[in-house]
């Protein structure tokens, strides 16, 4: 039986609950048994964000070393959960920093990204980043960043459905004027890991 | 119809879909022919009355937000009364709010099924407490059912009411976030008629709970348990999964293992997991019918093994019970965990917990595979208002009148306790909902401090008047400060009295505010709109210039609602580099998480990040030196070069 986590992390507002909602639908359609949990705390918007989706298991909640995959969209969100990763697992993070008022109030402060990046690389391979952001602000709209998420996590064939099934779930569940950018989005994030990979 | 629930009203037993758990309860009520329901907004039990609120009407069910608790419980126990089927939900602490109905409700019953949702929140998520609420199954003495995934959510649910019907008695179904908020495939069963109208047989004996009718009703209830205990014994609810195969070393020559796990709600999972994994091998008595406590199920399991764990999270209920029978069963049987100290009292279980649990109890050394990065600090990101939020215009201008003045921030559950946060730190003090204003006039009334009451419009109507009634009463002195952002806003945007909307999403009365607090006696009623910061201001002012209760009402839309329609009018605001003579009042006085500096350095840029900003000009209004403005502006001005008009706030000011 295929078991599988993944680990979708980031801040309130960025899309992930839709994006972890389009896999969750994909996966059930082709008869998997799939959970997801997700938690976003008080703010609605700003806060961090965090939904595992389970295949083949009970509990919908990644322990230490258990995710097969981090789908980080934001760099420092990535990082605080790198835990939940093992030396194998896939970790795929955007780039694109959203500053919280912490730092602009100087009541922390947050390093520059390559440092964190190379902290997450010492302890794991698979590491690759992308600016999902530009990418998707290049396709035509940014707030489709989480589809390009959606496209980079297709790209390492971990999940145990087709990128077309996931494509399709999408095209359901964005705005029909949407879809064209929404795909094109997915195609960057797509395209941009096939090409990494290919690298390797 | 939401395109998105329409699922739920799909008549094809066999068909899976994938949902959430909230949704799947509310199918498995539409399962059992649910005719009426209610509730206040909570979560994790959110998402069942948004999901009534979409389909009440097309699937025949009255449908209210009631104005708290104590009322959903109240409205729903008259239609189960009158032969209704009806649901009500809400979370943990809610059933604080209702417990005084709850109580008596056990000892009159319905005669119609009637399923209390009870959504707990290990971990407080979202809340204030993570107290277990399997205690209030045992202090109401109802009946209790545990589901662990969104597929029993709705067979629970639907099975809760045949049983609530058959014994009149309403019956608690406690589920915890990490069942609420889990999404999976559900399979249907038939839908049953729905919305029917009820008639209520007066029987006075049994309806009006005096003393004399109380005491036989008491005992009535008592005689229902002891005949529902036997429906629990006997339940598929309670099961035994016998560990089989290779990956069950201790299995002994009778099929199962000498190690047995007692287990119910989200913990099953987890430990099923780890069983079927085969990190530990041992069978599990999965528990979804857990009061009355079924002993025969439980005493069999402890017979047959020489080691229990006991997996569940927060009380140790079904641990002590279980001690408590071996005990008194005479069963030689080792039991661990919360008791023992292999599991925490605290925070919800995962497999790490569990796994820590195991190697305490049993000796299994815990599997780690985690990655160790090296430790780069991260930025803390607490939950804030969101961008362009009116409850951050209201707090500035409150900072910027009350200045050093010593005042008491009496705050209450919503939105606006993020307001907790730095710079703002207009928190002080919380206990409940509507906590804030019965506890300013006590504050009032102990110090010499000046109290600020501070709840929003959804909260005021739930429990904000009864302590004004007792404000005004007792003569307290004070400001109560109503943040009335027309939605309640943090359970996700659910209607409440003052909206004129109700829970079908028909017109309804629209209750003022201020016409309340008038009639209340208070004769300083002030109302304003926070978006504009002097007019803001200068109501403050005039508030603590005068004596006794005084009402202020900050009246302005949750920005989340009217962002659409800002950014719509493309009136994104920049900050003009130029212009900028960072001073940071916009970032260390306003804080809006759309405006942002990278480092606290002297002399740094202060930027608007675009795509977080909602346009609500607060910031232009805020910054001394008019160097914010938006686009439009840019676009009517072109070439003009002029800047904003003459700035409302005063350089510098009294705050802190």
């Amino acid at each position: 039986m295929i078991k599988k986590k993944i680990v979708l992390t980031g801040i309130g507002g960025q899309g992930i609950i839709l994006a972890s909602t389009i896999l969750g639908h994909a996966l059930t359609r082709e008869g998997y048994d799939v959970r997801i949990s997700e938690v976003h705390g008080m703010a609605q918007r700003g806060g961090e964000v965090r939904s595992t989706i389970a295949i083949g298991y009970h509990g919908a909640i990644a322990g230490r070393g258990e995710a097969d995959v981090i789908l980080g969209f934001e760099p420092s969100e990535t990082y605080k959960v790198v835990h939940l990763a093992s030396k194998d697992s896939w970790i795929i993070t955007n780039t694109h920093r959203i500053v919280p008022t912490t730092v602009s109030l100087g009541k922390s402060e947050y390093p520059p990204t390559e440092e964190i990046l190379a902290a997450i690389r010492e302890v794991n391979s698979n590491l690759i980043a992308l600016d999902a952001n530009r990418m998707a602000r290049e396709a035509g709209n940014e707030i489709t960043a989480n589809v390009v998420m959606l496209g980079a996590l297709s790209a390492i064939e971990v999940l145990p459905i087709t990128r077309e099934a996931i494509l399709e779930e999408t095209k359901n569940r964005v705005p029909p004027k949407a879809v064209e950018v929404n795909l094109r989005s997915f195609e960057a994030g797509y395209g941009y890991i096939k090409n990494e990979l290919g690298k390797r | 119809m939401k395109e998105k629930y329409k699922h739920l009203l799909v008549d094809e037993p066999g068909k899976k879909f994938f949902m959430l758990a909230n949704e799947a309860i509310v199918r498995g009520a539409l399962e059992a022919g649910l005719d009426f329901a209610s509730t206040y907004p909570g979560t994790p039990s959110s998402e069942i009355g948004n999901t009534l609120f979409w389909i009440g009407k097309d699937a025949g069910v009255y449908f209210e937000f009631s104005v708290n608790e104590k009322v959903a419980m109240e409205v729903s126990g008259a239609a189960a009364a009158s032969g209704l089927r009806s649901m009500v939900f809400m979370k943990h602490v809610g059933l604080n709010v209702a417990s005084d109905a709850f109580m008596t409700l056990a000892y009159s019953g319905v005669r119609g099924g009637m399923v209390i949702v009870s959504a707990d929140d290990p971990s407080m998520h979202s809340s204030q407490n993570e107290q277990d609420n399997r205690y209030y199954a045992l202090l109401a003495n109802v009946p209790m059912f545990e589901p662990s995934s969104p597929q029993e959510a709705k067979d629970m649910t639907r099975e809760a009411f045949d049983l609530s019907e058959k014994y009149e008695i309403p019956v608690l179904l406690r589920t915890t976030t990490r069942v609420n908020h889990v999404s999976g495939p559900v399979e249907y069963g038939p839908l049953r008629p729905r919305g029917k109208k009820g008639h209520f047989d007066r029987d006075p004996s049994r309806f009006v709970v005096v003393p004399a009718n109380a005491r036989k009703r008491h005992l009535i209830l008592l005689e229902k348990m002891e005949k529902i205990r036997e429906e629990a014994e006997k339940s598929h609810l309670n099961r035994v999964e016998t560990c089989e195969g290779e990956d069950c070393p201790e299995n002994g020559d009778g099929g199962g293992s000498d190690i047995g796990f007692i287990t119910s709600g989200a913990a099953y999972n987890y430990i099923k997991d780890l069983v079927d994994g085969g990190y530990v091998g041992g069978d599990i008595l999965k528990l979804g019918f857990t009061h009355p406590f079924p002993e025969k199920p439980v005493l069999d399991f402890i017979r047959s093994h020489k080691k229990i764990v006991v997996v569940e999270e927060l009380e140790p209920y079904l641990e002590k019970e279980t001690m408590a029978l071996a005990q008194r069963e005479k069963v030689d049987v080792e039991i661990h965990g919360k008791t023992t100290g292999a599991f925490p009292y605290s925070f919800e279980y995962d497999p790490d917990v569990l796994k820590r649990g195991l190697e305490k109890a049993l000796g299994i050394p815990c599997e780690d595979r985690g990655l160790r990065p090296k430790k780069v600090p991260m930025p803390l990101r607490p939950p804030v208002l969101c961008p362009g939020c009116p409850h951050r215009a209201t707090y500035f201008a409150l900072k910027r009148v009350l200045g050093k003045r010593d005042v008491v921030y009496s705050t209450d559950i919503g939105c606006y306790t993020l307001g907790i946060q730095p710079p703002h730190e207009t928190a002080d003090y919380l206990l409940c909902m509507g906590s804030s204003i019965g506890a300013a006039a006590g504050f009032s009334k102990a110090t010499d401090q000046l109290p600020i009451a501070i709840l929003g419009d959804s909260t005021f109507f739930h429990a904000g008047i009864p302590g004004m009634v007792n404000a005004v009463y007792n003569k307290a002195d004070l400001i109560y400060l109503i943040l009335d952002n027309r939605t309640t806003a943090m359970t996700g945007h659910q209607p409440n009295p003052g909206m004129g909307v109700d829970g079908r999403g028909e017109p309804a009365p629209m209750i003022s505010i201020e016409d309340i607090a008038k009639a209340t006696g208070v004769t300083s009623v002030r109302v304003v709109d926070p978006y504009n910061i002097r007019e803001t201001m200068r109501v403050f002012r005039e508030a603590l210039d005068e004596d006794g209760v005084r009402v202020v009402v900050a009246k302005r839309e949750c920005a989340l609602l009217a962002a659409k329609k800002l950014v719509k009018e493309n009136r994104r605001y920049y900050i003009d580099q130029d212009e900028c003579k960072r001073c940071y009042v916009c970032v260390d006085q306003l804080a809006c998480p759309a405006i942002y500096r990278e480092t606290p350095e002297p002399g740094s840029p202060v930027y608007i990040e675009t795509a977080l900003c909602v346009g609500c000009g607060v910031c232009a209004q805020v910054c001394p030196f008019n160097a914010i403005h938006s686009e439009k502006e840019k676009r009517d001005e072109k070439g003009g070069g002029a800047s904003g008009g003459e700035n409302p706030v005063e350089r510098g000011g009294d705050g802190s």
